[in-house]
């Protein structure tokens, strides 16, 4: 894939005003994913050809509709890193015996849920990663086996409730960090990013453009339905998870991991927690006072960590 | 035209390289590995301008294989038993993608009990797929298959990806002479890719695989995938006949051997096929009117050339070497259904044999005959039978006995 000149985001007077993505796809209202997906194809462009892993984003695309202007491929729920690879190697080709024009090439992008890139689907991507495949992920990471309904996932915080962890205490594992797990593959790029912080996410997204190899990016992907809030508080949430420092802003580039965003004074986490119902038992019908303590703490805890480095 | 001495893995490698494919995804799988540890040696030293790539899993290269399809190149992959079956998501998917692609089956048993050799569970299991299927009984099939295959396969008609199968340590390790095509020669007859519609370019809004809203639509789909692969045997009759222009050499979608009078007849796929071979001899040697099929494609399944080769005859043994559990051998349900209903249809009967790779000895094959005399002299057959030996046993009840002495000490202390 031949690498664009940069774009310059420094404002967000410098955002895409208009979106290249079609409307009217079937995501919930106030879909955290859509929204990274949406700044993430105004920079990429139309040339670009998306591989689909089961989950939200597979009914973007239905027969005979697409939002795209480009190309997409559905795969599996385990095997999009695998079918980037088929593409990519194919335009590699085509390029090579001058089938294809440089400029007919696109660039290659995996979108998955987190149920896919925290579970059935990491032994693809860690093989993506080990064949240095030049493409670009993205996990929309909303916590959960969202499409069906919000069953815990990998990806789940401790003590959110889900359909499957109904009860008084929630989900008693801890989410998985992915982050660490991809950076450990030393890919070209990782990055957490979130749609609540475009400016931030619109500078990584074009930084990766530059860049070739495995661009790894997972977003914070908050969910109405899923985490049982109004549709309209998406964005506060989004950034209230950055505030709070529950969702660390962060890139892995040359074997350095660097915070791309630290909160200044973070805000308590009860602020991020309380507008979610998946939360609410933390706060009803009386305060939890240990849980949401033990939550705070992982999370300061993570921070003098990064304080210290 | 060079001769060669080669293994069954080694003609498939071969057959890839004649159809100068672009791609191949690979995942190592015993008894197949030799066929892309060939391919890889030929691309890494330049031999073959194909890219070879390792995936982690048999279900990342089948979804390799469609999607480089699904972009515009002619892919190549191979794998086995487990294998098959660990891809067996993407065995679906990529056949409702419509990608023509060749994928060689190289036949083993499947787990549980876990074995290294052959039999036709895995490739049964892909039967319902999409997949067109062509069966080999030698190396010299092989190659000259995967070439039918791509043809088949990206023919305007059918549109759906093929899997060539031979069996595992039988043909896979065994060598035969071969006749191998010179490239040219090959790529007359393969031709280049044309990946139609399949092809992802910058600015062209392409969308493959998408979802689809109620059944209206998934039914039309599917009913168009069931129509391309039901074209496929008027397109192979074509093909075939091409292909015997060019190379001197014709494979009928069914193998017959003595079939012009035979009463009574053998039915099979694959190598096995060639034990029943030596037993139509030396049974039409002791006056026996016997005969051999050998379906080479079994998907399509060529129900009605089938019940036409048939008809009249008095009795058919179906050697199954696979085993539905619960119903029995699967090409005798095929052809049952193939012959239902027909006038003059032969008695049939069912034997299960050579699962695991276990032998099918030539007496078996009399005692099979034999069967099948006596059930025409009865009117009707006997239950199926499930191949297995006094001697077998007695070996079996051996190994029970250690078992069951290893489990009493263990308990014991």
């Amino acid at each position: 894939m031949s690498k664009q000149s940069p774009l310059h985001f420094h404002r967000m007077k410098d955002m895409p005003s208009t979106h290249l993505l079609g409307t009217g796809t079937p995501t919930c209202a106030g879909c955290g994913g859509l929204e990274t997906l949406h700044t993430m194809y105004d920079i990429l462009g139309k040339k670009t050809v998306f591989v689909n892993a089961a989950g939200c984003m597979t009914l973007l695309s239905v027969y005979p509709f697409t939002p795209f202007h480009g190309g997409w491929l559905y795969t599996s729920m385990a095997s999009a890193p695998a079918g980037a690879q088929g593409v990519r190697d194919a335009l590699d080709i085509l390029l090579q015996k001058k089938k294809l024009s440089a400029d007919e090439d696109v660039e290659v992008v995996v979108i998955t849920g987190d149920g896919t890139a925290y579970g059935m689907g990491m032994s693809a991507t860690s093989g993506a990663m080990d064949r240095n495949l030049d493409f670009i992920y993205l996990c929309y990471d909303n916590e959960g086996y969202g499409n069906t309904g919000q069953q815990y996932s990998p990806a789940t915080p401790h003590a959110a409730r889900t359909s499957t962890s109904r009860g008084s205490h929630g989900y008693p594992g801890y989410k998985k960090d992915l982050f660490a797990i991809w950076a450990a593959h030393n890919p070209a790029y990782v990055a957490t990013v979130i749609a609540a912080e475009p400016l931030d996410l619109a500078k990584k997204i074009e930084k990766i453009q530059t860049m070739s190899g495995p661009r790894m990016l997972i977003s914070l992907a908050p969910c109405p339905t899923g985490w049982d809030y109004d549709p309209q508080l998406s964005v506060e949430i989004g950034r209230l998870a950055v505030q709070t420092g529950v969702w660390p802003l962060k890139e892995y580039c040359d074997g350095e991991v660097r915070h791309t965003k630290v909160p200044k004074q973070r805000k308590p986490v009860d602020e991020y927690l309380q507008l979610q119902g998946r939360f609410r038992h933390l706060f009803e019908p009386e305060r939890d006072v240990e849980g949401i303590a033990e939550i705070q703490a992982r999370v300061d805890a993570y921070w003098e960590r990064v304080e210290s480095e | 035209m060079t001769r060669k001495l080669l293994t069954g893995n080694s003609a498939a490698a071969w057959g890839a390289r004649l159809a100068r494919v672009d791609y191949i995804p690979a995942f190592p799988i015993t008894p197949q590995t030799e066929i892309i540890e060939d391919l890889a040696a030929w691309t890494d030293r330049g031999e073959m301008d194909a890219r070879l790539v390792t995936l982690e899993s048999e279900h990342s290269m089948i979804t390799a294989a469609g999607a480089a399809a699904s972009s515009g190149v002619r892919a190549f992959t191979a794998t086995s038993s487990q294998g098959l079956l660990y891809g067996m998501e993407m065995v679906y998917t990529v056949a409702g993608w419509r990608t023509p692609f060749v994928m060689v089956n190289v036949s083993r048993g499947l787990a549980s009990p876990i074995t290294l050799e052959s039999d036709h569970n895995d490739i049964m299991a892909a039967r319902d797929s999409g997949f067109l299927q062509i069966h080999c009984a030698t190396c010299q099939e092989i190659a000259d298959g995967v070439l039918i295959a791509y043809r088949l396969a990206e023919h305007p008609d059918v549109r759906m990806p093929a899997i060539v199968n031979l069996d595992g340590f039988y043909l896979s390790f065994t060598r035969e002479p071969v006749d191998l095509a010179e490239v040219s020669q090959a790529s007359a007859f393969v031709g280049e890719y044309d990946p139609e519609n399949l092809q992802f370019k910058g600015n062209s809004p392409l969308s493959q695989a998408m979802a689809v809203l109620g059944g209206g639509p998934y039914s039309y789909f599917r009913y168009e995938a069931h129509l391309a692969v039901q074209r496929a045997l008027s397109v192979y009759d074509e093909i075939i006949d091409e292909f015997e222009d060019r190379f001197g050499r014709r494979y009928d979608m069914i193998d017959s051997y003595q079939m012009q009078d035979a009463e009574y007849v053998f039915v099979m796929l694959g190598s096995f096929s060639t034990k029943a071979r030596d037993a139509v001899d030396s049974l039409r040697d002791a006056g026996w009117k016997a005969g051999l099929l050998r379906p080479r494609l079994f998907r399509p399944f060529p129900q009605q050339q089938l019940g036409q080769l048939l008809q009249g005859r008095r009795a058919v043994a179906v050697i199954d070497q696979n085993i539905s559990m619960g119903m029995g051998g699967v090409l005798h349900s095929e052809l049952a259904t193939a012959l239902y209903g027909a006038s003059d249809a032969p008695l049939l009967a069912s034997y299960i044999g050579g699962l695991g790779g276990r032998d099918i000895s030539q007496q078996e094959f009399f005692a099979i005959a034999d069967e099948l005399r006596q059930a025409d002299e009865r009117g009707e057959v006997a239950a199926p039978r499930l191949l297995y030996t006094e001697h077998e046993l007695t070996e079996m009840r051996k190994l029970q006995a250690i078992a069951q002495a290893e489990h009493a000490e263990i308990q014991q202390n």
